[in-house]
């Protein structure tokens, strides 16, 4: 197989004026006003283009798009809430010995799997796993809106450190979620797979130029892409893109690719804004005190820390 | 023609998967399973099997990775054995609900705790209502035989369900037999690609598996099980195709020295030959015993049960599994109730035997015949008893 540098050599990039027009994620589903779950899938559908075969993880995406009527302009299937990365491992071996006997046509279909936080970092991490460790060629989208939001807002390993969620109440002898986020894209990047990106639908060029990459480099990729949940985070509607950009902006969400194992940061925030800037506008984060943003601060400055030095040791010429 | 060889059954299994160009195989290793699915990975290697074998990480991706194939319209198989079929279940209802034509092989296998390798019937009877067509063998060739019907059972295009085959563990799957393996040209004969009539195509997109919401749940349902009711038909049309094309035919329901028999085991699976040489010595002695063994488990061929027990007057039924709280094995529980809407008069005896791997003797046979018809003329409550308990 060839590298992921070699893939991408002629690389063509969206451009603001280049944007597809194409809509495989089209309207007409149910999803919550001022999702940033669906603009980012409808991103992430737009720059795969209609050759895309669609697996679906149960979660928010499967049921806004599938009741009554689909969503989906390209295939799309959806089995189980845990299995995403396995069925679309099946869909491309399948597709994969079809072709090899001459019974299909090879039309260059994108296998992309769709799954939220809780489908990829708890229930479906083994299954992923798999998948990334055998090689399929597949794109494998987590969509993290940090909990469990379709059945009402239940904690999840994505869940960061301080929110108030129904699991996670805060109370006298609980902050909320007591425990850190877990790193999904370091998990991921530890398969060695050829691609791993962070992205966010506040950059939403960046966004459809690094899934456009995953589909373009063969073998697995993983994209970790941060999705506002306003009904979850208990934020206004119209405040879900301003939230994505302060996640970055505040160093919380980094935007970063690992291209063959190259760490590549997509922003270096240089300037960053303090982290309550980021907490103050999501009543998930309100019961928080002055300590508590202090710990997050620390625990956020090390961490991106340690992805700038990934950064300097993988690709020191950055 | 084909040509009879001495084969480990689960070689034999491969074969049979092989000759019937399986696209991908996706399997996670488990005991007695194993060898099905190690064959497999060779002939994958050796090129004589131009498929994807795919190593998967549990039982769980296996069947999600065979629905993912099947899914793409690729030919697709799977083997698994107890606790790798219950970690499979929540997908096998799946499965069956997007009527995707998996063919799998079950070695039948008991279920924890306490952890068991050795065969029994748990595995399998823990999945009666998944909505899969459910074939059992009594042997190697039957296994060979079984296969390959499923495949075109399960692609037929008025059936579209997947299929399991289910073989004993080690009874069957570790012996060696004497099996006519059939050419490649025969079997191409009888099982021709499979031309799925919907896939994943970007050519011709669709959804699979949406929401089934309250006022089309029950309507997707009935769809469901009319589908596997209806199959019933089909199934016996290629029994019949199997028979023309490879001279060995096979019935919903098997009888064996049924004429006249006032007593008849109901047996599934290998036990059943040990039984047929039970029924021959009590046969020798003057005992009017029969057998009926059922091949068919799923969808149930009431019909041909009834007429194949209608002359007896006691049935013996054989479980190889437990139905803890409720007073007979899932076998004998299942035929009394379809033998009380039918207005059946028989005695139904309920032996449950040959659990984890215990040997079930001739001799324990018999003696189920003395009781049985002890039990029946003397009216006693039909109940079920453990056989050969250490107590």
């Amino acid at each position: 197989m060839i590298s992921a540098a070699e893939a991408l050599k002629d690389f063509q990039k969206i451009t603001p004026k280049t944007i597809p027009l194409v809509e495989p994620f089209s309207k007409g589903h149910r999803a919550c006003q001022g999702c940033g779950e669906v603009l980012a899938l409808r991103m992430v559908a737009k720059a795969v283009g209609m050759d895309m075969i669609a697996v679906s993880a149960t979660g928010c995406m499967e049921i806004i798009s599938s009741s009554y009527q689909t969503a989906w302009e390209t295939p799309w299937i959806h089995v189980a809430f845990e299995n995403a990365a396995a069925v679309a491992s099946g869909v491309e071996a399948g597709r994969k010995a079809l072709i090899r006997k001459g019974r299909i046509k090879d039309v260059g279909a994108k296998i992309v799997a769709f799954a939220g936080d809780g489908a990829t970092a708890d229930i479906g991490l083994q299954a992923l796993s798999g998948a990334l460790e055998r090689g399929h060629d597949f794109t494998y989208i987590c969509l993290d809106n940090e909990a469990y939001m379709n059945t009402g807002i239940q904690r999840s390993s994505s869940t960061p450190y301080g929110a108030m969620t129904t699991t996670s109440p805060p109370g006298p002898l609980s902050k909320g979620q007591m425990t850190w986020k877990k790193n999904m894209p370091m998990i991921a990047a530890a398969h060695n797979v050829p691609y791993v990106a962070t992205a966010s639908p506040a950059w939403h060029v960046d966004l459809m130029n690094k899934v456009k990459k995953a589909v373009t480099i063969p073998g697995p990729a993983y994209i970790h892409i941060y999705s506002p949940c306003p009904t979850g985070w208990r934020c206004g509607p119209e405040t879900s893109i301003e939230a994505a950009r302060l996640a970055v902006q505040t160093k919380v969400f980094p935007l970063f690719e690992v291209i063959d194992g190259q760490f590549i940061l997509s922003r270096d925030i240089k300037k960053p804004k303090p982290v309550e800037e980021y907490l103050k506008g999501q009543k998930r984060f309100s019961h928080l005190k002055p300590e508590d943003i202090a710990y997050i601060q620390k625990r956020v400055d090390g961490d991106y820390e340690r992805l700038l030095k990934l950064v300097q040791v993988t690709t020191p010429e950055a | 023609m084909g040509r009879r060889v001495g084969l480990e059954v689960s070689l034999a299994c491969a074969e049979a998967v092989g000759l019937c160009n399986a696209d991908v195989v996706a399997a996670y290793p488990i005991t007695p399973q194993t060898h099905i699915v190690e064959h497999l990975s060779e002939m994958v290697a050796d090129g004589h099997l131009d498929a994807e074998f795919v190593p998967v990480e549990s039982e769980h991706s296996a069947m999600s990775c065979c629905v993912g194939s099947s899914a793409a319209g690729a030919r697709t198989f799977t083997s698994t054995s107890s606790q790798g079929l219950a970690l499979m279940h929540e997908i096998l209802f799946i499965a069956a609900s997007l009527r995707l034509p998996i063919v799998m092989a079950t070695a039948n296998r008991s279920l924890s705790g306490p952890i068991s390798i050795w065969n029994d019937h748990s595995d399998i009877m823990a999945e009666r209502d998944i909505g899969w067509i459910q074939t059992f063998a009594e042997n190697g060739q039957e296994v060979v035989d079984l296969t390959m019907h499923a495949f075109k059972v399960a692609e037929d295009k008025r059936v579209c369900l997947p299929v399991a085959v289910n073989l004993d563990g080690f009874i069957l799957t570790h012996v060696i037999e004497p099996i006519e393996m059939p050419d490649q040209e025969e079997v191409d004969a009888y099982l021709p690609p499979f031309e799925p009539s919907q896939s994943l195509d970007p050519a011709n997109p669709i959804s699979m598996g949406i929401v089934g919401m309250p006022e089309i749940y029950t309507e997707a349902k009935k769809a469901n099980m009319v589908a596997l009711e209806e199959s019933y038909a089909v199934i016996k049309e290629h029994w019949d195709g199997l028979a023309k094309q490879f001279g060995r035919s096979y019935k919903p329901i098997e009888s064996y020295r049924t004429d006249d028999a006032e007593v008849l085991f109901v047996t599934m699976g290998s036990l059943g030959e040990t039984v047929m040489t039970a029924v021959d010595q009590m046969r020798d002695d003057g005992i009017k015993v029969g057998q009926v063994r059922i091949r068919l488990w799923r969808p149930f061929p009431v019909d041909d049960f009834m007429q194949a027990i209608a002359g007896a007057k006691t049935l013996i039924v054989i479980d190889r599994a437990l139905c803890p709280g409720i007073p007979a094995g899932p076998v004998a529980t299942e035929l009394r109730g379809m033998m009380y809407a039918k207005g059946a008069k028989q005695y139904v005896a309920n032996f449950v035997c040959g659990l984890g791997g215990r040997d079930v003797t001739r001799s324990q046979f018999v003696e189920m015949v003395q009781e049985a018809q002890k039990a029946a003329a003397n009216g006693e409550e039909m109940t079920c008893r453990m056989v050969g308990v250490k107590e």
